[in-house]
């Protein structure tokens, strides 16, 4: 496999070497040359304007699984006992997938007592349920949790399987596909099917959200995708919706090395920000830890909760479990509102997906206004008092 | 305690810019860094270290260069390294990656613990911890901020979860993908650093580890890219261009017409 040059069509004017995000490619005698850093994403392939470079074709042999697979599932994760919001939003876009390829959508459920739920995701769309109840899977354990799932995955053979990105099932997923032998793709934000070759057109940021990728996997099934939650849209409950219950035996000798000794739930303030419909980030701006009384009694007035940027945490004025960012939690809100934040790249990443984003930042080159639905330009300790007293006002 | 650290050179993502209407990546300036996620690995480890005794290898796939980032490693105390580069891994998805990862974990002799980040800053998959577990057949706990306990056969660790934290008993050998909370890197030693510049990165390419070109790389990879470009700009954008306090009472009239925020309850 390797990045074709053509020397004679090469006119040595670098600009693939100032596209290559990898520091790959050089140029000797005036035409470019790749070394071993060469990733082959492409990029250069694009930018050349003398249509010098390609890809040599990947010639990898379908293994024929694609042949044989059928079936849009997905993995409702729950934790105890109860379905994330993202459980019905994979329904909701497993549901349009299914349509697309004409199959069925079905959803698998792991856990001990859960049977329970098995209602609700009919409600959600799934046709199948999958359902293994066993004290085995009490406690989430990567290792048993994935060997039940790639037995039910050989056995009834997918053509697509979708998980949330959450930490259950970044955690999960990635040992799932290695065991069944097949790509993954990342926190997609993006996923749609090519009919004609029943792909799974898979779209997710990389290179810290400065770039967006489509990512298929033409020879292995399934095509598995972890799906960052509040993204796809949930689809129409149909309440009281039957379907099929597939009980699933966990075999005698199946069990996990590791064991959850303890659960413990984040008490107190809650930081689960992944869920969160609003978040209210405060940043250096804020000046001074005092501050984030402004930022949570924003929080609270609007019923959301409290993030920070690395600035803010560095500076020792809250807990790093509220960052948000590359290093951070990513989010994706209904509603995000910066004060204070300047918008640093690695900040974005993780909150650009929020569905509406308001930003206050004095400075009105700061980069958050890039992405800002709504930006002020202004002194966040005038402006939020301001937001904080037209509701109270509005609510009356 | 013998304990492998995976470790990947990555492009300082800060930089990586895609021009929105050349769609070309701008790249001025460009570092390669250790991924910072595995900075807390490197620190993990040393911890450890220091707590039960041992020793710490670092092993990384990547270009020569990558050399550099496991002689960073060993100015920070590591013990040694191990280069897996080869023309033949360029292109790699996760899947190749872990089978060159597995083969060479398996050339170090094994571990009793391997770590690894929570992801590496340019694809930000953090799909190899597990998919290298599941590859060598170990138990593994993903996204680890702490530990409880440490002895000869298991760790009792914290698990950070969406909700809260499990406390998880994980026999080894095993594997674990660390967190931010489990420590900030401290500053490499003078000493390391003296040891660093003299030592020689031992590397091996794919056929010393017994793999063929079709087992790695490009060739060797389930996922392929298609297609690359710009984020797009979702939705409208606005400047609210008031004095400060009528732009506070506007902005929230706008989301409540939006119906972002509701009025009732
Ligand atoms: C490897 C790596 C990983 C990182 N990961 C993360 C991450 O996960 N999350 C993250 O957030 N950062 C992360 N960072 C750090 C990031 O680069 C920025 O340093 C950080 O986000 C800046 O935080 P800030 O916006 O609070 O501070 P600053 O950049 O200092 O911005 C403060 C802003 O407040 C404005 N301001 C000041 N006073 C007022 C006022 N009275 N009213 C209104 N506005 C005011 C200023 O104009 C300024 O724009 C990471 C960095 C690296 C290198
Ligand atoms: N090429 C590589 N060489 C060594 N370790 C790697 C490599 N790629 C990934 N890793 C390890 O796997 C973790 C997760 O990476 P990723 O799945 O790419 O996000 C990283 O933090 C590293 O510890």
């Amino acid at each position: 496999m390797a990045l074709l040059i053509d020397k004679d069509k090469c006119t040595g004017c670098g600009a693939c070497l100032d596209a290559c995000p990898f520091d790959a490619l050089s140029l000797v005698d005036d035409k470019a040359q790749v070394s071993e850093a060469c990733t082959l994403c492409g990029t250069c392939v694009e930018v050349c304007p003398e249509g010098a470079l390609s890809l040599e074709e990947v010639t990898r042999a379908a293994d024929g699984r694609a042949a044989f697979s059928r079936g849009v599932w997905v993995f409702a994760e729950q934790r105890d006992g109860a379905l994330p919001e993202v459980v019905a939003e994979l329904l909701g876009q497993g549901g349009r997938l299914a349509a697309d390829l004409g199959v069925d959508l079905s959803a698998v459920l792991l856990g001990q007592g859960v049977a329970g739920l098995a209602g609700e995701l009919f409600a959600l769309g799934a046709q199948t349920v999958y359902l293994a109840d066993d004290p085995r899977l009490r406690h989430f354990n990567d290792d048993i949790y994935a060997e039940v799932l790639a037995r039910l995955i050989a056995l009834h053979r997918p053509e697509v399987l979708l998980a949330g990105a959450t930490a259950l099932g970044r955690s999960l997923i990635p040992r799932v596909a290695t065991a069944a032998a097949t790509g993954l793709t990342a926190d997609c934000t993006g996923l749609a099917i090519d009919k004609e070759r029943r792909l799974l057109l898979q779209t997710r940021p990389a290179f810290g959200g400065n770039i967006m990728a489509t990512i298929i996997c033409p020879q292995a099934r399934p095509q598995m995708a972890t799906v960052r939650p509040r993204v796809m849209k949930k689809g129409q409950r149909q309440e009281g919706a039957t379907g099929r219950l597939v009980t699933v035996e966990v075999a005698p000798d199946q069990d996990s090395a590791t064991q959850v000794l303890e659960v413990v739930r984040a008490v107190g303030e809650q930081v689960n920000l992944t869920a969160a419909e609003v978040v209210v980030v405060g940043g250096r701006g804020l000046g001074k830890p005092e501050g984030f009384d402004l930022v949570r009694e924003m929080a609270n007035t609007l019923g959301g909760v409290v993030g920070a940027t690395r600035g803010a945490v560095d500076a020792g004025w809250i807990g790093h479990a509220h960052q948000v960012g590359q290093t951070g939690r990513t989010i994706g809100p209904k509603l995000y509102i910066g004060l204070g934040v300047s918008g640093a790249v690695q900040h974005l990443v993780g909150m650009q997906s929020s569905e509406v984003i308001v930003a206050v930042n004095s400075d009105s080159h700061a980069p958050i206004f890039q992405v800002a639905t709504y930006g002020i330009v202004g002194d966040l300790y005038e402006v939020a008092p301001a937001m904080l007293a037209r509701l109270k006002e509005l609510r009356g | 305690m013998k304990i492998i650290v995976c470790l990947k050179q990555v492009p300082d993502t800060a930089h990586v810019k895609l021009d929105p209407v050349t769609h070309t990546l701008k790249r001025e300036g460009v570092a390669a860094i250790i991924n910072p996620f595995d900075l807390f690995a490197l620190e993990a480890a040393l911890r450890l270290r220091e707590q039960v005794g041992g020793a710490i290898h670092v092993l990384s796939m990547g270009p020569p260069q990558a050399a550099e980032a496991i002689k960073e490693a060993i100015g920070y105390g590591v013990d040694e390294g191990l280069l897996l580069s080869d023309r033949a891994f360029a292109g790699a998805d996760t899947w190749a990656t872990t089978a060159a990862l597995a083969a060479g974990v398996r050339r170090m002799g094994g571990a009793d613990l391997i770590i690894c980040g929570k992801q590496a800053v340019d694809g930000d998959t953090a799909q190899v911890g597990p998919g290298l577990a599941m590859r060598l057949g170990l138990p593994q706990v993903a996204f680890v901020k702490g530990w409880r306990e440490v002895a000869a056969g298991h760790l009792v660790v914290e698990r950070q979860m969406d909700d809260g934290v499990d406390v998880v008993r994980l026999p080894l050998p095993g594997l674990i993908t660390v967190v931010r909370e489990v420590g900030e890197p401290r500053p490499p030693s003078l000493k390391g650093k003296m040891r660093a510049k003299k030592y020689e990165v031992p590397m091996a390419g794919a056929a010393v580890l017994g793999l063929t070109e079709a087992q790695v790389g490009l060739a060797g990879s389930f996922t392929q890219v298609v297609e690359v470009f710009a984020p797009q700009a979702s939705g409208q954008r606005q400047m609210i261009e008031a004095p400060a306090q009528e732009a506070g009472r506007l902005v929230v009239d706008y989301l409540v017409r939006d119906q972002i925020i509701r009025l009732g309850s």
